[in-house]
């Protein structure tokens, strides 16, 4: 056979368009050599380093900009959907790593491995989202999960951080057989997985009707739809949720989701004006059921981090939502609420893990009685927080919802936006639940004072905090953003 | 062409294989208690005797194997008596499947049709070699665990650990080999080790790689259990290791299936790094020696050097396993794993590194 | 010639797999999950992809299962321990829904022709090593980093002291 021709061109335009998933790839290589030289008592240096890496690959989302650069013979592709979604993570992911400043040092996670397989999840996050290849799409799902189900265990001495690790990770490797059934079977019916090629292909009627197609999509839905938790396939997340360390756990719930969203969207975008109407009532079915399971679960909980977990839930029913119509609005209020999601919720995370003090036992909803008062700053925050994924104005939870319900009603969909808003309604009960027990109920005798954050920490909570109130008033050009991002995947 | 003359040339030449490889196996037997007796300066076996002729303890293996047959053929009490029966048959099998990829010679002419001296010429040709030897553990495996004991336990535990760690290492090792002769198919490689490297040097895998020669000959060594990586069957700790609980025919086939991976091993050895059934400067009408002085030499006779030259080479490594065995002590179990994952495996890497660097230069035209 | 080897090793591969999971013995499971194996490497023969029948072979058969069987090995609960299947309802489901996921293949399958032979050298290493490298570049690096974070997760999760 003769040698192969290398286009030096082609390839050098194909390593610019994953230039941020290299950087970040690299700075958790850098991490692991730099572990094995620093002495034990400096591990702090790595959780900066970490900060510099991602603040590098966000620089290199921004300066690449919004314009089209595809790659590696179309396996991945830098467009506006991807500029978008990488923002999204490598946020939640700086976030993440500030807080960590903090949570390791109390918790004992300051080690290079967490470090670079935090890194590597994110670099995974980032291909899936970038991805136009289902083959990409799988091998970033893996790349973000492997680490992801290595971190829900870190704490490997607390029982409920391996339980929720062992669950995670076997449903998650069941998951990962489906989504990788479903390809094959798309592949085999098509002879492509090239998502865009696909979208193409789907005009003509006969791929759309054909049943090992639709049970192909169906399949690759299950195996992303277990990485969102949607209902019926959210079993594991209030387990690993609790059982991992709180850090993780704000991390997943943030970045986790909105990678596989990004997937989803940049499937369903694209396939699904061809395969209505069947995938959009499943859609319609999914998200009232994740919405309405996941709300009356939280309303039970008496542990924070686990209420949080289930309303982790139904935050991806209304995120769905704006997925059923397939249109550019119901995309757009997607990705805005999955913007606003990562932030709010991280936040809270954050402030919930500076009151808790302890893992497992420091959770419990006892624990935040009389805090509002007594820690005025930590109250407010969570308050803030809470009150934004309650859905109330004028935070930018409201704004997220307000675009998403609207979506629906505007594409005809008014029985599923009334259901989004009564279980809004529901939401707010537990969600000011906790308000009441922070400002209204009497401390307890011993009540632990929380943690003093370190600078980074409060600048993490400060900024989740800024997005929250700023979008909460000003959505208009982060709006405009989502909306360009979806236009460039669909032109 | 007709089948029938296909089918007769397939069955020969598994025949003829078959027959070479059993032949080297009995010979080995006696050739290890004899080599070890040479070495350690003293007689070795020489009791059974035909008629009063003893032919130098020839007639040892013979008595072995009519011992075995007749031995009573015992299950122990608590062994899972399916896997144990199946054992010997997991161990055996792989061990004859791997002979079949093997070249022993040029392609030859009869009744005007080429027939290669391959059982089959498959074109994943290592892979096979790999992938079939791999398999080999079972047998190890399940002997252990089934015997339901505890020495032979620890010899499958031992094995299959130490089996898998160096078969990565001794994939990785002839990598560097797939590379410089652009192909995994035995029978072109070894063609390709027919030429001169700097018109005086044969063009064998050993020089071409002899890092990676060294590394694919420990790894061979401790994917065969010989020492000194013969661990799973340790004596001084493990009585015999897996097959502790085995005894009459069922042992001689785990006996069998060890010396048939030696000879295989050899023969691969051989056909990998020193040319197979190349003949150094030997072409197909005769000599050509560097400097210009030819000697023509008749096809037939090109043809036994050929082979002479395979089986030769075959036969020097199966005595340099005994020379081995009976030099070199036992490793250590915790510094066979240092050195299959932390030694051998960097540097098997380094070594495909390396050699990819230079024939990039020399493809350049740098050299 | 092709269709019959193609069903026998079919179904041989059905029928390992359903000795898989209906086994008492982890052992005779894991023994059945090497036929499976094996067979759906004779498939992959069948339709030319010799190199994915070679490393099916070689990391399945020859390291993975390797692995189960370790495990098995250093668990060691003897027979008469071994946990007592009953047929639950859910089980119960799950065989009727296993069945009616045949059917519907069956029914699905006799739509399809089998496809014409691939070109003979279409899954040689050849063939493979050029498509990773040009076409499916990006998903051989994506795998690597892969492999790299399960190594770190693995030594996170095991070692000792991290």
């Amino acid at each position: 056979m003769a040698p192969i021709a290398i286009d030096a061109q082609a390839l050098l335009q194909s390593t610019y368009s994953i230039l941020p998933e290299i950087l970040v790839v690299a700075t958790a290589l850098f991490v692991l050599f730099v572990d094995l030289i620093l002495p034990e008592e400096n591990k702090r240096v790595l959780c900066g380093v970490s900060i510099i890496g991602v603040a590098l690959s966000l620089f290199a989302v921004f300066s690449m900009g919004p314009a089209r650069i595809s790659g590696f013979s179309g396996a991945v592709v830098h467009d506006g959907l991807g500029a978008f979604f990488e923002i999204v993570i490598l946020s939640a992911c700086a976030l993440t790593l500030l807080m960590a400043t903090g949570y390791s040092e109390w918790e004992g996670t300051h080690k290079g491995e967490f470090y670079s397989l935090l890194l590597l999840s994110t670099s995974g996050m980032m291909f899936m989202a970038k991805g136009t290849d289902l083959m990409t799409v799988f091998l970033g799902l893996e790349t973000l999960s492997i680490p992801i189900y290595v971190l829900v265990g870190f704490h490997r001495n607390r029982m409920s951080s391996i339980e929720g690790a062992l669950k995670y990770f076997l449903l998650g490797a069941f998951a990962s057989g489906f989504l990788l059934y479903g390809i094959a079977l798309i592949y085999a019916v098509s002879g492509t997985t090239k998502i865009p090629q696909l979208a193409a292909m789907l005009l003509d009627a006969s791929l759309a009707g054909n049943p090992m197609f639709l049970a192909g999509a169906g399949l690759l839905l299950v195996g992303l739809a277990f990485k969102v938790s949607l209902v019926p396939f959210h079993m594991w997340t209030p387990d690993a949720y609790e059982g991992a360390p709180t850090l993780v756990t704000a991390f997943m719930s943030a970045a986790v989701k909105a990678a596989a969203f990004a997937a989803l969207i940049r499937f369903l975008l694209l396939a699904l004006p061809g395969m209505q109407p069947a995938m959009g009532k499943i859609l319609w079915i999914l998200a009232v059921l994740t919405m309405t399971v996941g709300n009356l679960s939280a309303l039970r909980q008496d542990n924070v981090k686990r209420m949080l977990a289930y309303s982790s839930i139904a935050h991806a029913g209304y995120i769905l939502v704006g997925m059923v119509s397939g249109d550019v609005l119901g995309g757009q209020a997607s990705l805005f609420y999955l913007l606003v999601y990562a932030f709010m919720n991280i936040g809270a995370f954050g402030v919930v893990m500076l009151i808790a003090q302890k893992e497992d036992e420091g959770y419990d909803i006892g624990n935040f009685a009389g805090i509002g008062f007594r820690y005025p700053v930590l109250g407010a925050l969570l308050t803030l927080f809470l009150v934004s994924l309650g859905g109330i104005p004028p935070t930018a939870g409201f704004i997220g919802k307000f675009y998403l319900f609207s979506a629906a009603v505007k594409n005809g969909y008014i029985g599923l936006a009334v259901i989004g808003v009564l279980n809004s309604a529901v939401s707010i009960y537990y969600y000011l639940r906790l308000v009441v027990y922070m400002y209204m109920m009497p401390a307890g005798a011993e009540a632990p004072a929380p943690r003093p954050p370190r600078v980074a920490f409060s600048l993490a909570l400060c900024a989740s905090a800024a997005v929250v109130l700023v979008l909460g008033i000003l959505p208009r050009s982060v709006l405009e953003f989502a909306e360009r991002s979806v236009l460039s995947l669909l032109m | 062409m007709n089948p029938l003359f296909d089918i007769a040339v397939s069955v020969a030449r598994i025949a003829v294989f078959f027959a070479f490889v059993f032949g080297l196996v009995v010979v080995m037997t006696w050739v290890e208690r004899k080599g070890a007796a040479y070495i350690q300066d003293r007689r070795g076996p020489n009791r059974a005797s035909i008629m009063g002729v003893t032919l130098f303890g020839m007639f040892h293996p013979l008595a072995d194997a009519l011992k075995f047959l007749f031995k009573e053929d015992f299950i122990p009490d608590g062994a899972h008596r399916l896997f144990y029966q199946l054992a010997p048959m997991f161990a055996l099998a792989p061990a004859i499947l791997t002979m079949a990829v093997v070249p022993f010679g040029p392609p030859v002419t009869i009744a005007g049709k080429q027939v290669a001296l391959h059982i089959a010429d498959l074109n994943v040709g290592i892979l096979y070699l790999f992938a079939v030897s791999g398999m080999a553990v079972y047998g190890i495996v399940l002997a252990g665990w089934s015997s339901n004991s505890k020495y032979p336990l620890l010899g499958g535990l031992r094995s299959s650990a130490q089996m898998i760690s160096y078969e990565v290492s001794m994939g990785l090792s002839v990598v560097g080999i797939l590379m410089v002769f652009q192909s995994v198919q035995l029978s072109a490689i070894v063609r390709g080790q027919g030429e001169l490297l700097f018109g005086i040097l044969p063009r064998w895998g050993v020089f071409v790689q002899p890092l990676g020669f060294i590394l694919f000959v420990t790894a061979l060594y401790a994917e065969a259990n010989r020492t000194p990586f013969d661990l799973p069957e340790g004596e001084s700790e493990l009585v015999a290791g897996y097959h502790t609980e085995y005894a009459s025919f069922k042992f001689s086939m785990f006996m069998m299936a060890e010396y048939i991976h030696l000879v295989v091993g050899a023969a691969v050895l051989a056909t990998l790094f020193f040319g197979g059934w190349q003949f150094p400067y030997l072409g197909d009408s005769g000599f050509a020696f560097p400097g210009g002085i030819s000697v023509a030499v008749p096809a037939w006779a090109v043809f036994l050097l050929r082979i002479g030259s395979f089986v030769g080479k075959t036969l020097f490594f199966c005595w340099l396993y005994v020379w081995v065995r009976w030099t070199i002590p036992r490793f250590r179990y915790d510094q066979v794993m240092r050195l299959g994952w932390k030694v051998m495996l960097p540097l098997a890497l380094a070594n495909i590194f390396v050699t990819g660097i230079v024939l990039l230069l020399i493809d350049r035209g740098g050299f | 010639m092709e269709p019959i080897l193609f069903m026998l090793f079919g179904a041989i591969a059905v029928g390992g797999a359903i000795m898989v999971v209906t086994r008492k013995h982890p052992m005779a499971s894991a023994l059945y999950l090497i036929l499976t194996l094996f067979s759906v490497a004779a498939l992959f023969v069948l339709r030319q992809a010799h190199f994915l029948a070679a490393i099916q072979v070689i990391v399945y058969a020859g390291a993975i299962v390797v692995l189960f069987i370790f495990v098995i090995m250093l668990i060691n609960v003897p027979e008469n321990r071994l946990p007592v299947e009953r047929a639950t309802v859910m089980r119960l489901l799950g065989v009727i829904a296993a069945g009616l996921l045949i059917l519907e293949t069956a029914l699905l399958a006799r739509r399809f022709a089998m496809p014409a032979a691939p070109a003979a050298d279409s899954g040689s290493v050849q063939a493979v090593g050029r498509a990773l490298f040009t076409d499916y570049l990006l998903a051989f690096e994506i795998t690597s980093v892969l492999l790299l974070a399960a190594v770190i997760g693995a030594i996170t999760l095991a070692k000792k002291k991290i």
